[in-house]
């Protein structure tokens, strides 16, 4: 096994130029499992952790090696909540929101957040770099749009950002835990209103209906609160598994973002 | 790399883990493994100043890393941490505990004062199956004293 | 000639908190567990499992395996030399499976070879086929098969008798797994004479060394079995998993071998508590006296015995709780099916009936229109009452009245007003928060038999020895983690005066059994037979010295140092070594009645959750606990384990469950096996009663047990009486209480 360490984002995309099956080693939280329980045994490995290129984070750009532990505290509410959730403290030291994207699991806790923002997975290659949408980047359970020659950089948020953010994560226990919903629910003063789940279907989903109705609501009362969870329940599509059934996930899908926009409300 | 401080060389095979490579290549076995995945906090190591768990380090990626394992925490005397989970009787089996006195290490030297509530969510990624974490507890707020 | 008073105590006696010895190692990665062993040389040893819950093995070729690099032996069932065939109370498990694979993960061939990665690619390239047979998987199928292990009933008193009123329930208890943090791992090595010295993990060292040397056909002589550092047990080491396999690696290679599972291997490699059903009725008169208790009873023992057997019949003794009652009907069957196997883990039986028996009290109160408690205490065993179920007559100390008096007067926990998400269900996920939230208490109590029970000759050895440098403690008795090595200690130093005392751990060829650490039974039985080599050693000390006391010192006599120390021991040492036995128990007769355990802990808890109704989310708040533990020899300890038992079944209320659908394990990793983190801790209060039992040392009882007994019912009780819910089911999930309970089946007959 070779392992490259890249010493700037050139030498890394070149090295996935020259090496096109090779295996992107960030956080490790993500592919040392895979490689502990034998399901791959890569060839060869370029390791990013080191790589200072994709460890800037401002405002509206997140730099892919950004740990999970640093964007704890940051300017998202929502992204600072829901980094706290994942995994233990050991994980959010190593983990980054470039591997998160790079995995994409029906339960990355930040692709609800990237997918509410409607931002864009920004790719670096040797032929240059694109920008792709979060719902052309998603395209099912574990894949991307994602080329082999390509490093995704950073996640791109737009200029126009909400005025109020809150995140939320059902799991079965108190920390540590893979979420069985997950939620983000935006709110600009204008009445505008995302709202986006995780965990409730292949690739991140935004309840776009639900969002629609309770956009035209200055301020809405408890019926179109109420209306605006059924709406957002009605929009999922969950499996059962043996984290959770799928009628829950639906309930908790629409209970959830009712109470988040509950707060974006009286925030 | 460098691990407790001095310089360790070791062959790495392949895409084995840096828990691996300390407990089979340079017979550091404090460090343990218990579920192969970051779900138990048994093999928390400091690597370049960061908690985390050996398991999901990629040896490879270590290369040139400063690493501190339990072996190199307490020096020729016990770290207090040690010191006050022994006193605490915080230890049954133990074998959670090298784990949890790295995690707990590191924690104080980032938050001297941290309150109990601070305390159990820092040590969330740390399973221990026997004590129900009541003296673990106990253990570390003697570190703290008054607040 | 010196001529002072004897020192009255003993420095860490009996009483004392007092540090473990292994403390120190185990804080700075010193101490060497079963997983840290190492030698020159050594191979990894790794296991084929097979993928199906049942099949027959069709082809099977090793020889892609044989011919890698570096592996040195590839073995099947065939391969085995003794009997093909293991099991903890009978042997009918296959070492490796030849023909029919019963059970996902079974194990079917082993390699040895020179790193682990070798081993792993070798087991790859085993060929096999298998014809896939379908599985039993349905425990109430299985019943209505008699595909039975074992049926056990107690039935007991006037089978007619009747109150006015009477409530039936419906539970159901997931299969939970002991989880001990250290892997099954251990070390054989050959000793080039045909025997072999195996380092394990374990329990109970010598019915391992029974177990191997049957699959090795060799003589008991030839096998050594020691214990290495046990990272936890809790039950998961009392059948054999890798001992067999182990060893028949090392004398096949004529190397020593190392095996150590993963975790998903640990979860196919040992046994789990068995998942139960229970259906309950209870009739009561309307001042709250229980007249008749029914109750059905089906536990899934899985695909081979292990104690399957044993633990029906806990749960059918167990099942009426800690109650007077004299007229019972309970049947109880441990099915056979192509689940995993179950077996031991703490609380053996007692905490399936606990979690139906509590609730059933709870329903029967509010049909009543009684305070829950007060119908406890109502019914509540006392000394010299008779155990509803078996008859005996209670004749250890039994104070559940002054259990449950005194927890109900322990303090409640303040009604907390903070959002800190860490104080609220849902926790850092930030779901909840505080007015969404409703407060239920729960109350659970139960029992627990300690010790072997139903006419097993229960013993333990012990050796201790009076030397120059001190006083041995000798025994085959396996430290988990407990304190066993403490409490020996301390016994001795208090019997003997003699402060100096070391505790060795004999290997399997050194002493006798000290029987399995299960069942609460080591503090009692170990420890009671340190007690009796202790008393005689020291009855020995005062012949030979010729004098009244005994201290580190020497022999005094009236105050006087009659014969010092070398003097005592310079020749010869003192020593003796003792079998002690519990008081006889009797087998059950047809209708499950007689004297069959010898003795009972009780104990009690009191939960308080809040609850997040509306997403099923739930947040014990505390959990306070009062226990009946005879005498504290080493109090930090008690608590040590009333805390980490209590835990542990907090976990079988909240979280723990292995789920297994059509026989496959879903979720055999810690990512999707949830147990309580840090975070999911609530604090404990505790207090313990200290009335002496009928035979352990200076009057102790196990501990181990009864904490897991009741705290998972009192957890349950809390979330049904915040939310009103039937929650017939543990462990709860957020579905259950957000979508409301399951359906209560219909009851069927008793």
């Amino acid at each position: 096994m070779e392992v490259v360490h890249p010493a700037d984002l050139d030498e890394a995309v070149g090295a996935l130029a020259a090496h096109p099956q090779a295996t992107l080693l960030a956080g490790g939280t993500d592919l040392m499992v895979e490689v502990n329980f034998d399901q791959i045994r890569p060839e060869t490995v370029v390791a990013l952790r080191r790589l200072d290129d994709i460890q800037d984070v401002s405002r509206h750009r997140i730099g892919a090696g950004v740990t999970f532990r640093r964007l704890e505290s940051g300017d998202h509410n929502a992204l600072a909540q829901l980094a706290r959730t994942i995994g233990s403290p050991q994980i959010r030291a190593a983990g980054t929101i470039g591997g998160n994207i790079g995995t994409a699991s029906p339960a990355g806790d930040s692709l609800p957040f990237l997918a509410g923002l409607d931002a864009e997975i920004e790719l670096h290659s040797t032929s240059g770099t694109r920008r792709l949408p979060w719902d052309e980047f998603f395209t099912g359970v574990k894949r991307t749009a994602r080329r082999p020659d390509e490093l995704i950089t950073a996640a791109v948020l737009p200029e126009d950002l909400p005025d109020f953010q809150e995140f939320a994560k059902i799991g079965q226990r108190s920390a540590m835990v893979i979420s069985i919903v997950a939620a983000c629910v935006f709110r600009w003063r204008d009445g505008r209103t995302r709202v986006a789940l995780g965990s409730v279907g292949p690739t991140p989903i935004r309840a776009r209906r639900a969002e629609e109705m309770i956009s035209q609501e200055a301020d809405p009362g408890p019926a179109a609160l109420g209306e605006f969870a059924r709406l957002v329940s009605e929009e999922v599509s969950p499996i059962t598994d043996h984290r959770g059934t799928s009628d829950y996930r639906r309930h908790a899908s629409g209970v959830l973002a009712r109470r988040l926009l509950e707060r974006c409300l009286s925030s | 790399m460098t691990v407790n401080g001095e310089a360790r060389a070791c062959d790495v095979k392949g895409s084995e883990s840096l828990l691996f490579a300390l407990r089979e290549y340079l017979q550091l076995t404090g460090s343990k493994g218990a579920c192969e995945q970051g779900e138990c906090g048994s093999c928390s190591v400091m690597l370049d100043g960061e908690l985390v768990c050996s398991c999901l380090v990629m040896a490879a990626d270590a290369h040139g890393s400063e690493v501190v394992t339990v072996e190199g925490l307490g020096g020729s005397e016990l770290h207090p941490v040690q010191k006050a989970l022994v006193d605490a009787g915080a230890v049954q089996c133990g074998f959670c505990t090298p784990g949890f006195v790295v995690a707990a290490a590191a924690l104080l030297d980032e938050n001297p004062a941290p309150s109990s509530d601070e305390m159990r969510e820092a040590l969330a990624g740390n399973i221990c199956r026997c004590t129900g974490y009541g003296a673990i507890l106990r253990g570390l707020e003697t570190l703290v004293g008054d607040r | 000639m010196t001529t002072r008073v004897r020192t009255p105590t003993v420095r860490d006696g009996v009483g004392v908190s007092t540090s473990r010895t292994d403390g120190i190692p185990k804080v700075d990665g010193t101490y060497l567990y079963s997983s840290d062993l190492y030698m020159d040389r050594m191979l990894f040893g790794a296991t084929l499992r097979c993928p199906h819950p049942k099949a027959r093995i069709t082809r099977l070729d090793i020889g892609p395996a044989v011919a890698m690099t570096g592996v040195h032996a590839v073995l099947v069932g065939d391969d085995v030399p003794g009997s093909n065939a293991f099991g903890l109370e009978s042997a009918d498990q296959p070492v490796l499976a030849t023909d029919l694979v019963e059970y996902w993960g079974q194990a079917v061939a082993l390699v040895a070879a020179d790193d682990p990665e070798t081993a792993r690619l070798a087991v790859e390239a085993i060929e096999i086929e298998y014809e896939v047979l379908e599985p039993l998987t349905d425990p109430e199928e299985a019943d209505r098969r008699d595909s039975a292990f074992h049926r056990a009933r107690c039935r007991r008193g006037p089978q007619d008798a009747s109150g006015a009123v009477v409530v039936e329930g419906y539970y159901e208890v997931g299969m939970q797994d002991q989880a001990p943090l250290g892997t099954e791992s251990g070390l054989a090595i050959p000793d080039g004479q045909g025997g072999v010295d195996l380092h394990i993990a374990t329990q109970w060292t010598h019915v391992d060394r029974d177990q191997i040397v049957a699959g090795l056909g060799v003589d008991e002589d030839m096998v050594r079995v020691h214990h290495a550092g046990v990272g936890g047990a809790f039950g998961a080491r009392e059948d054999v998993s890798l001992q067999i396999h182990l060893c028949l690696l090392a004398l096949y290679t004529g190397r020593p071998v190392k095996m150590e599972y993963s975790r998903a291997e640990s979860f196919v490699g040992h046994v789990h508590r068995h998942p139960a059903q229970l259906w309950m009725r209870h009739e009561a008169d309307p001042d709250g006296t229980l007249r008749r208790i029914e109750a059905r009873i089906i536990i899934d023992g899985g695909a081979y015995r292990s104690t399957s057997d044993s633990v029906v019949g806990n749960a059918v003794y167990h099942a009426a709780g800690p109650y007077r009652c004299d007229s019972v009907s309970v049947e109880g069957v441990a099915v056979r099916t192509n689940n995993p196997p179950c077996g031991a883990m703490r609380g053996f039986g007692a905490v399936q009936a606990c979690f139906g028996h509590e609730a059933q009290m709870d329903k029967l109160a509010d049909a009543l229109g009684m305070d829950r408690v007060e119908l406890r205490i109502r019914n509540a065993l006392r000394r010299g009452d008779r155990l509803a179920t078996s008859g005996q007559v209670i004749d250890t100390s039994a104070p559940v009245t002054e259990i449950l008096e005194r927890l109900r007067r322990m303090p409640l926990p303040d009604e907390n007003s903070s959002d800190d998400p860490r104080l609220l269900p849902g926790g850092t996920g930030l779901t909840t928060s505080r007015p969404m939230v409703k407060r239920g208490v729960g109350y659970a109590v139960g029992l627990k038999n300690l010790c072997f029970s139903g006419g097993f000759d229960d013993y333990a050895e012990a050796r201790v020895a009076i030397t120059p440098f001190g006083v041995e403690v000798h025994t085959a008795a396996v430290e988990v983690g407990q304190g066993l090595g403490m409490a020996c200690a301390q016994i001795a130093r208090t019997v003997l005066g003699i402060e100096d005392v070391v505790v060795y751990y004999d290997d399997t060829s050194k002493i006798g059994s000290a029987g399995s650490t299960s069942a609460s039974r080591q503090t009692q039985m170990t420890g009671g037979a340190v007690m009796e080599a202790a008393r005689m050693a020291r009855q020995i000390a005062l012949e030979r010295g010729g004098g009244d006391e005994l201290d580190g010192e020497g022999v005094w006599k009236d105050g006087v140092l009659v014969t010092p120390m070398k003097d005592l021991v310079g020749r010869e040492n003192i020593d003796y070594h003792t079998r002690f036995h519990h008081p006889q128990t009797d087998a059950p007769d047809r209708n499950g009645q007689g004297d069959i355990h010898v003795d009972f802990a009780f104990a009690a808890h009191r939960a308080v959750v809040d609850v997040d109704q509306e997403l099923g989310l739930f947040r014990v708040v505390q959990i306070d606990t009062v226990q009946d533990v005879g005498f504290m020899i080493n109090p930090r300890s008690v608590v040590g384990q009333i805390e980490g038992g209590t835990m542990q079944g907090i976990g079988l209320a909240t979280l723990e469950e292995i789920v297994v659908e059509d026989g496959v394990i879903k979720n055999p990793t810690f990512t999707d096996y949830l147990l309580p983190t840090f975070l999911d801790a609530p604090p404990i209060e505790i207090e313990v009663i200290e009335e002496p039992s009928s035979f352990g040392p200076f009057g102790a009882k196990g501990v181990g047990e009864p904490p897991t007994v009741s705290s998972t019912a009192a957890v349950v009780a809390a979330i049904r009486d915040a939310t009103g819910l039937e929650l017939n089911r543990t462990p709860v999930r957020p579905e259950h209480v957000a979508l409301g309970s399951r359906q209560p089946a219909v009851y069927s007959d008793c």
